[in-house]
């Protein structure tokens, strides 16, 4: 390697990497992302609580940094856009939604309550922010395909965003779209996979087995990177310098290492908990949980 | 050296394997999009057999081939309208439709999105294809989906008529149509509204009532049963849905018996939605639904099928006068 190169890889890097502040920052809205998921599925009496703890950081990281967002316009026709696949974790995204101004916080109060906009999975017709609706697993990174195509098309310079489920790997559509964005270089797409490892009847792997993954992505045509979705700062210096990238030809796949239930302890090693309920005792000690450590 | 072919040998890949019918599809599809609207179109491996390969090669950056993923292609569409093109995507009606539905539910239909779905060779116009090719329940399954429109045209100008309708069209829109071998109805075009019938002709005994490709048979035999004394009306209902139920009505109350025909089951397609209209409004009407009686079809040219399912003039003829001879 020449040293010029290596130099300026090596400033490239740094220029993506976080400030103390900004992690702070970063950290604390996951913190309220998870505590606002336990308020919230109170009023639901049910919900997805490990599948929102495990993409918390996610969350944190491309809405409050990595997105080009502008707060209070949810319709913004450059912002970037983002999609789940996993839709049921929802419950984590509706309260950064209003905090962005997108919609009035006082929604939040009636979540899942008859006439609420709210729901188990996220509706675009209904929820501002919103960019595409889901709840059948295996459809959002076809959607997002399409995004990046028709923003390739109208010349809107927007990057598309989709987080899919460990599990969503199962379905066969999802293969579909990663064998057309390759083809046709979806360069401004990119997929964060959440491997939290665990699925409704359990553990991914004993379900039906996905790895080698990252092999599989990079065999679809994919550029892959590893990452711990936990660590706020390598993965929103990562998702920082992926969407900077404008010399990338394919589409990327970040895998991040997530625990499912990530926060709660009990959570992180019962797998029932991808769906439940926390009576208001119990709780009220999750919470005192979340407060008291640093993820 | 190969031995040069026979005049009368072919092969289907090239502009030549495009049906002339079929070139209406891009034809409408050009013509919107020089009319400066966001028009995208995408095909699933079948771009000669719909045409769309012609609106490839005239806007090719518009075009997006998705191989045979149409699941994939359903979606992806949802996702262009969402950003604020306006797509067609089209492939076999049975692909489309039954193996697409739940694309269709979800990412279309349900997100609101004006995206147009193209189910082309629908009914049992891929004849000795077979039934995996044919789509006797395309209507019955799309016209269940809440918000979507379904029009079924008789022919290349009405469905230039009804491409160029959809241009200011907010909802999303599937489209049934044939072969592409279908003979022309409206040889000077037809005005295209959707929800609206266009009523051929009137008749006190029994109005016949047909939509796509069972139109321009249905109006040769109501022509024929005119002829030979009897007073027979004939509509084309080319939005199935929403349905024109004023036309419905007015042909329930003008005629002592009614008769749908379609190229699809008789459940749940055009014969069932007339049949919810006469029932809900109390109409004291027979009703005769002719089309293929909740069965697979048999293999055999599409010609000889329509013949055998009394689906051709003449056997639109023959089921209409015995129903009228019974009255």
């Amino acid at each position: 390697m020449n040293s010029a190169v290596s130099l300026a890889s090596t400033a490239a890097r740094h220029s993506f990497d976080l400030t103390p502040e900004q992690v702070g920052f970063l950290r604390e809205k996951a913190m309220f992302i998870r505590l606002e998921t336990i308020r919230l599925i109170e009023i639901a009496k049910t919900g997805h609580y490990t599948s929102v703890f495990s993409a918390a950081e996610i969350f944190s990281a491309l809405y409050y940094d990595v997105m080009n967002l502008r707060r209070g316009q949810p319709a913004w026709e450059m912002r970037d856009r983002f999609l789940m696949g996993k839709g049921h974790a929802a419950v984590g995204l509706f309260p950064v939604l209003a905090d962005l101004e997108f919609f009035p916080k006082s929604w939040l109060d009636d979540y899942t309550r008859l006439g609420s906009p709210l729901g188990d999975h996220p509706d675009m017709r209904k929820v501002p922010g919103i960019d595409f609706s889901s709840g059948s697993i295996g459809h959002a990174l076809s959607a997002g395909l399409g995004m990046a195509l028709a923003g390739r098309f109208l010349k809107q310079d927007f990057t598309t965003f989709v987080m899919l489920g460990d599990g969503e790997m199962q379905e066969g559509q999802v293969w579909e779209a990663a064998i057309a964005a390759a083809h046709h270089r979806a360069n401004r797409l990119i997929a964060i996979v959440d491997r939290n490892g665990y699925q409704l009847d359990g553990a991914v792997d004993d379900v039906m087995g996905i790895e080698p993954l990252d092999q599989k992505w990079k065999a679809f045509g994919w550029e892959v990177h590893t990452v711990d979705g936990h660590s706020i700062a390598a993965l929103t210096a990562l998702l920082r310098k992926l969407r900077a990238d404008d010399s990338r030809t394919q589409p990327v796949c970040v895998i991040a290492k997530t625990v499912k239930g990530k926060g709660v302890k009990y959570m992180e090693t019962e797998p029932g908990w991808h769906l439940g309920y926390l009576a208001p005792d119990d709780a009220q000690r999750a919470i005192e949980e979340i407060k008291g450590q640093e993820i | 050296m190969n031995q040069p072919l026979s005049k009368d040998s072919w092969q289907y890949r090239g502009l030549n394997a495009i049906t002339p019918g079929l070139s209406y599809l891009s034809d409408g599809l050009i013509a919107l999009a020089e009319a400066g609207h966001p028009v995208v179109a995408g095909s699933a491996d079948l771009q000669y057999s719909n045409g769309l390969v012609r609106f490839a090669e005239r806007f090719p950056e518009r075009y997006t081939q998705f191989g045979i993923s149409e699941q994939n292609m359903v979606t992806a569409a949802a996702g262009m309208a969402a950003t604020g093109c306006m797509p067609y995507v089209a492939t076999f009606a049975s692909f489309l439709a039954l193996l697409c539905c739940e694309q269709i539910r979800m990412d279309v239909a349900y997100c609101g999105l004006p995206v147009r779905l193209i189910g082309h060779h629908t009914g049992i116009s891929l004849g000795f294809y077979g039934t995996s090719h044919h789509a006797t329940e395309d209507l019955a399954i799309m016209r269940s989906i809440a918000d979507l429109t379904v029009v079924a045209p008789a022919d290349g100008p009405q469905l230039v008529a009804a491409i160029k309708a959809s241009a200011n069209y907010p909802e999303p829109i599937y489209f049934r149509i044939g072969r592409g071998r279908e003979p022309v109805v409206y040889e000077d075009g037809v005005p295209f509204e959707f929800g609206k019938a266009i009523e051929h002709s009137q008749g006190e005994q029994m109005t016949i009532i047909a939509c796509g490709s069972t139109v321009h048979p249905a109006l040769e035999a109501s022509r024929l049963l005119k002829a030979a004394g009897y007073s027979v009306g004939m509509i084309d209902m080319a939005t199935v849905k929403p349905l024109d139920r004023d036309a419905v009505l007015r042909a329930a109350k003008r005629s002592r018996l009614l008769m749908t025909v379609e190229e699809h089951n008789v459940l749940g397609g055009l014969g069932g939605a007339v049949a919810e209209v006469l029932t809900e409004e109390g109409c004291g009407v027979r009703l005769i639904r002719h089309g293929i009686k909740d069965e697979y079809s048999l293999i055999a040219p599409p010609t000889h099928l329509y013949a055998h399912y009394k689906l051709d003039t003449a056997g639109i003829c023959a089921v209409a006068e015995e129903a009228l001879r019974r009255v």
